[in-house]
């Protein structure tokens, strides 16, 4: 039995916080996350039971250091069935994707070949490859998406070709939270000699994530939207996709050694990637977000986003002024807009009524163009929201259209 | 502006100047100082124009796309700074970010631009009821320096 209740209890933010004058009621969880207090008090035990570096010294101190980063290394592999090696701590999605389009598609894209992306990617799944395509002279392509705004593998099949040489695409994306068929887009991709990088940003924290089924080759995903801290994300690579990929940054701890004529010998994956002192208390608090999920579980955690996006839809629907941009995702995500009120000023009286949310383009400005709107409303779901929530926020949405009152009542 | 304006008087003045903005539009102009203002936090993209002319601004005007209050605000200033010295304009400047910021202010030039005197109440939106005035803000600075170069 799923008792948000109880779930809620445990993060400190739904605690009788207010905003406005009205009880808080998050619904951005798309941006970043509540984080429980297991999670808080894993970070805080760090700096204040066990305080020393990781990976060196000779002390009682910093090996607890090493034995609990290790675990929690351990931790993240077991999370998304890959193997230790493969599992590379970064400071989030964005740094992770960086790392593959400098460190991987710098090197082995040549001119004239090309980066599949999508109209629906997030800013940190595009604007490192344009990089990376003015840096080698390969060209950018977008596999087109559906009149929904999905990606399907008949699409990416119909525009593959053997110049293709990275697929880069959302599990599940930011703006439509439509969840895409990784493993058939991996299928196709390695049938033409491609790669297929994965930005996980928005699925790994809310649907079981098994990297060796979806077959992709990298997987980026972030901390913070999974009840971690900030500041720490995860880029798994197939190991030996790492090992061709070149460090992002070089420094210490990441060596083996080096000499004065300039001979470097590196590390091996992962810690070849992880030069200079790591964000420790963000691993422990990303290990301890983990095993926090785990134990309600990630099969229970989508079905009640389901259920609250599907209540939320249902009498959302019934409301003559709200445009539904999504009706139909998988993911906890509604894309909306109030009939006649500009998102920023619709997002600001839903902030009166204490109710947070998103408006703008939420990082993903080419989608707009397929949306044929200059911006959009956005409300997430996750495990702590509740059906009484949903009802304050259809509630809110109905009095829309008096969003001056934001000012004035 | 009488002090009894009401909140409702308030409302229908920012509603007005949002379904009907004044001075908006692109003069495609090359005499005109122009300045994007794009926000990294929200969606807001305008351009602020102005010609300043025998030491008077002539015109000023405004496009693009942007929120009600940032178009609110935006078109409310074109009204209050054409035909105003920089002096002049500066000082209105000065006022309206006073007030937005909750400060001591003279109210007697602000006209229709007190309308936004509660934009505190939701403090996430100050940078909205302000980007086409420091838009305006930084090319009166601009005019400013052209002059002193030219001494």
């Amino acid at each position: 039995m799923y008792d948000v209740q109880k779930i809620r209890a445990d993060f400190p933010m739904l605690k009788n916080h207010t905003m406005q004058g009205h009880p808080l009621v998050y619904l951005d969880n798309a941006a970043t996350t509540f984080k429980p207090k297991a999670v808080i008090d894993a970070m805080v035990e760090y700096y204040s039971e066990y305080c020393a570096n990781a990976h060196r010294g000779d002390y009682d101190l910093t090996h607890i250091v090493d034995t609990k980063f290790d675990e929690a290394r351990e931790t993240v592999a077991r999370f998304i069935n890959a193997e230790r090696r493969e599992v590379v701590f970064t400071s989030g999605t964005s740094m992770s994707l960086n790392m593959v389009a400098y460190g991987y598609g710098a090197k082995y894209i040549k001119k004239g070949d090309e980066i599949l992306l999508t109209q629906a990617e997030h800013a940190s799944n595009v604007l490192p490859w344009f990089k990376v395509a003015e840096m080698t002279g390969a060209t950018i392509g977008y596999v087109p998406l559906d009149h929904e705004g999905r990606l399907t593998p008949e699409s990416l099949e119909k525009v593959i070709t053997n110049k293709t040489k990275v697929v880069s695409v959302a599990h599940v994306t930011n703006v439509l939270g439509f969840t895409v068929d990784v493993k058939a887009l991996a299928k196709i991709a390695h049938a033409h000699g491609a790669i297929i990088v994965v930005d996980g940003a928005q699925s790994v924290p809310h649907i079981k994530t098994d990297v060796k089924d979806l077959d992709c080759d990298f997987l980026a995903f972030s901390g913070h939207k999974m009840c971690g801290p900030t500041g720490i994300g995860v880029l798994y690579g197939k190991y030996d996709l790492l090992v061709k990929t070149d460090p992002f940054m070089t420094g210490g701890g990441m060596n083996a050694r080096f000499d004065m004529c300039g001979e470097v010998a590196y590390m091996q994956p992962p810690i070849k990637f992880e030069a200079g002192t790591q964000n420790i208390d963000g691993v422990l608090g990303l290990a301890a977000a983990i095993k926090y999920l785990e134990g309600i579980g990630m099969e229970n955690i989508v079905a009640h986003e389901h259920e609250l996006r599907r209540y939320a839809i249902e009498r959302l629907k019934k409301l003559d002024n709200i445009i539904i941009y999504n009706e139909n995702a998988e993911a906890g995500i509604i894309t909306f807009n109030i009939k006649g009120v500009f998102g920023q000023d619709a997002a600001t009286f839903l902030n009166s009524k204490g109710i947070a949310v998103r408006s703008g383009n939420h990082c993903a400005k080419i989608l707009l163009t397929f949306l044929k709107t200059s911006n959009t409303l956005r409300a997430s779901f996750y495990l702590y929201n509740t059906k009484e929530e949903v009802d304050a926020f259809v509630e809110a949405c109905k009095k829309g259209g008096d969003f001056l009152d934001a000012y004035f009542a | 502006m009488p002090i009894s304006l009401n909140p409702q008087m308030m409302r229908q003045i920012i509603m007005d100047h949002y379904e009907h903005p004044r001075n908006k539009r692109d003069p495609k102009d090359e005499r005109y100082r122009k300045i994007r203002m794009d926000s990294v936090s929200c969606i807001d993209d305008i351009f602020v124009f102005m010609l300043y002319e025998n030491g008077k601004v002539k015109d000023c005007c405004f496009d693009g796309v942007a929120c009600t209050i940032s178009t609110a605000s935006t078109s409310i200033m074109t009204e209050l700074v054409i035909g105003k010295t920089i002096e002049e304009a500066q000082f209105i400047i000065d006022q309206y970010l006073h007030m937005i910021h909750e400060e001591p202010y003279d109210a007697s030039v602000l006209d229709e631009a007190i309308v936004f005197m509660n934009t505190a109440k939701q403090a996430a939106r100050i940078k909205c009821a302000t980007i086409g005035w420091n838009g305006l803000e930084s090319l009166l600075e601009e005019e400013k320096e052209h002059h002193h170069d030219h001494k």
